[in-house]
């Protein structure tokens, strides 16, 4: 790995983001009307506060996680298409830049995006709701790295289809993500599936994180082994789709596709 | 050993039943400039892009600087680089945030001056602050050219690197060229529909044909080979026999 050439791709997509409304929009606008929308919600809901305890915690706390994963899947996604959209993979794959040094850079501005995000969503969440984010405590640290992890791995697996399928799978990009959402048990307990979806979500590291903060909130017991399940599944996915998206670039390069992605 | 700084040798690319390149051989010396000539589809960009990385040959191999392409990718492309009239360079980028990023790439140092330079040899200061959305074609193709000379390559493609500039800019282009190789030892694979610059540019040129070489040596060898008056004549004759 060569960090400048990281480096480089991640100051590339900076220098977008610099002078670009749409982008930013991106970071801004659709996270905090997320949670304006859902804050009226979970201010309707909170009327009903008798029967459904710290709704408000739940919801908010849920909303505001979810987002982490899917701009943790987006940060991926998007910085391949940009990519794409400027016909640009020829430029940098005929460089020494490397597919793991590619993958790295689209994951360093995950991050940033992820940051960026958060800090809107929870600072809004509290100017407009008196929510505070850190009421999950220092557990929340672990419960984002894992949804960036997720994120990551929703975010590779979608570039590798993009990427064998060409620009026609760009609404991939978009919508993948929600495939995972109602596995993802975001808002309601995993024991609310049907018992074969049950299983499928138990398969999903998200569903655990969701489950763990649930856990956490109500009892206040350490959520390790939600964690540690997710922890767990999410480094053999991220491996698996790392490999993956080689072997995608792989096929590509061997079908010389690799360089018509964008047409 | 070979004193070759590229060595091409039973290079094939299949697509299916398609083949795009068959059995090409070819090596370029340092600071020599070899001319790829061949109608559309005879296989050219299929071999920039493989000794670009791009495209994974059928079998074959590449090497550069006396290294397997496919062993010593990183080593190799550190030393290479690109331009072509059909790439372009990120439009929402300014022209000089273009070339500082493809300067960082590479990890280049002295970065600033370097990319001075180029602005300065391809005549690009009215417009290094300019969106590359907002350049003309020809400017493209200087922009595209400065970041591929900006590296400090020692062996550059070029795929028809003067289509859409005015004679002027091209005769400008070609001396740059030519400067690059005297003082460098840059060696160019160089294509092009422009039979006077090939003749001008070429040491030596090779005719591809149906991906197969069918004509190899300086232009005056070939043109004597099919008994033609020009390079010109040779295109013709050879690309109305496919």
């Amino acid at each position: 790995m060569a960090y400048h050439r990281i480096a480089a791709l991640v100051i590339r997509h900076l220098y977008l983001y610099r002078r670009s409304l749409p982008r930013l929009m991106e970071i801004i606008y659709w996270p905090f009307l997320d949670l304006v929308v859902w804050g009226f919600i979970t201010v309707y809901l909170a009327t009903f506060q008798g029967e459904m305890p710290a709704v408000v915690t739940f919801l908010l706390g849920a909303l505001i996680l979810w987002d982490v994963l899917f701009r943790s899947q987006q940060g991926i996604t998007i910085s391949f298409l940009e990519e794409i959209w400027a016909r640009n993979l020829m430029n940098l794959f005929a460089s020494p830049l490397t597919p793991s040094e590619f993958l790295a850079a689209t994951m360093v501005m995950s991050l940033f995006k992820v940051i960026a995000v958060s800090m809107v969503m929870s600072v809004c969440a509290w100017l407009f709701y008196g929510y505070s984010v850190f009421i999950i405590g220092l557990w929340l640290i672990p419960f984002i790295m894992n949804l960036v992890l997720t994120g990551w791995i929703i975010g590779v697996f979608t570039t590798s289809l993009i990427m064998r399928f060409g620009q026609e799978a760009e609404v991939l990009a978009w919508s993948m993500v929600f495939l995972f959402q109602p596995i993802s048990c975001v808002f309601y307990p995993m024991e609310v599936l049907p018992s074969w979806l049950r299983a499928v979500a138990w398969i999903n590291p998200a569903a655990h994180v969701f489950e763990g903060m649930r856990g956490l909130l109500a009892t206040h017991a350490p959520p390790l082994t939600s964690l540690s399940l997710a922890s767990g599944l999410n480094l053999v996915y991220l491996g698996a789709v790392i490999f993956w998206f080689h072997h995608t670039f792989n096929v590509c390069k061997d079908r010389g596709s690799l360089v018509r992605v964008g047409e | 050993m070979s004193s070759a700084v590229v060595e091409v040798r039973n290079l094939a690319k299949r697509f299916g039943g398609f083949t795009a390149v068959d059995d090409v051989s070819f090596d370029i010396g340092r600071g020599e400039i070899l001319g790829l000539l061949g109608p559309n589809g005879a296989g050219k960009t299929t071999t920039f892009q493989m000794m670009l990385g791009l495209v994974t040959p059928t079998s074959g191999t590449i090497r550069m600087f006396g290294l397997d392409l496919q062993q010593h990718r990183e080593a190799i492309l550190q030393q290479v680089n690109f331009s072509s009239t059909y790439i372009s360079l990120p439009y929402s980028l300014t022209v000089e945030e273009n070339l500082s990023v493809i300067a960082r790439l590479y990890g280049m140092s002295d970065m600033a001056g370097r990319i001075d330079d180029m602005v300065k040899k391809l005549e690009m200061g009215e417009w290094r602050h300019k969106l590359t959305r907002k350049l003309s074609s020809g400017q493209m193709t200087r922009l595209t050219l400065a970041k591929a000379l900006l590296t400090n390559p020692k062996v550059l493609l070029l795929d028809e690197p003067t289509a859409s500039l005015d004679p002027d800019i091209a005769h400008k282009i070609r001396a740059i060229l030519l400067e690059e190789r005297q003082t460098t030892g840059l060696s160019i694979l160089y294509t092009s529909h422009n039979m006077r610059e090939m003749e001008e540019m070429s040491d030596r040129i090779i005719f591809l044909q149906r991906g197969k070489i069918v004509a190899e040596g300086t232009a005056k060898e070939i043109v004597a080979r099919f008994g033609q008056a020009d390079l010109e004549e040779v295109f013709l004759k050879l690309a109305r026999e496919q």
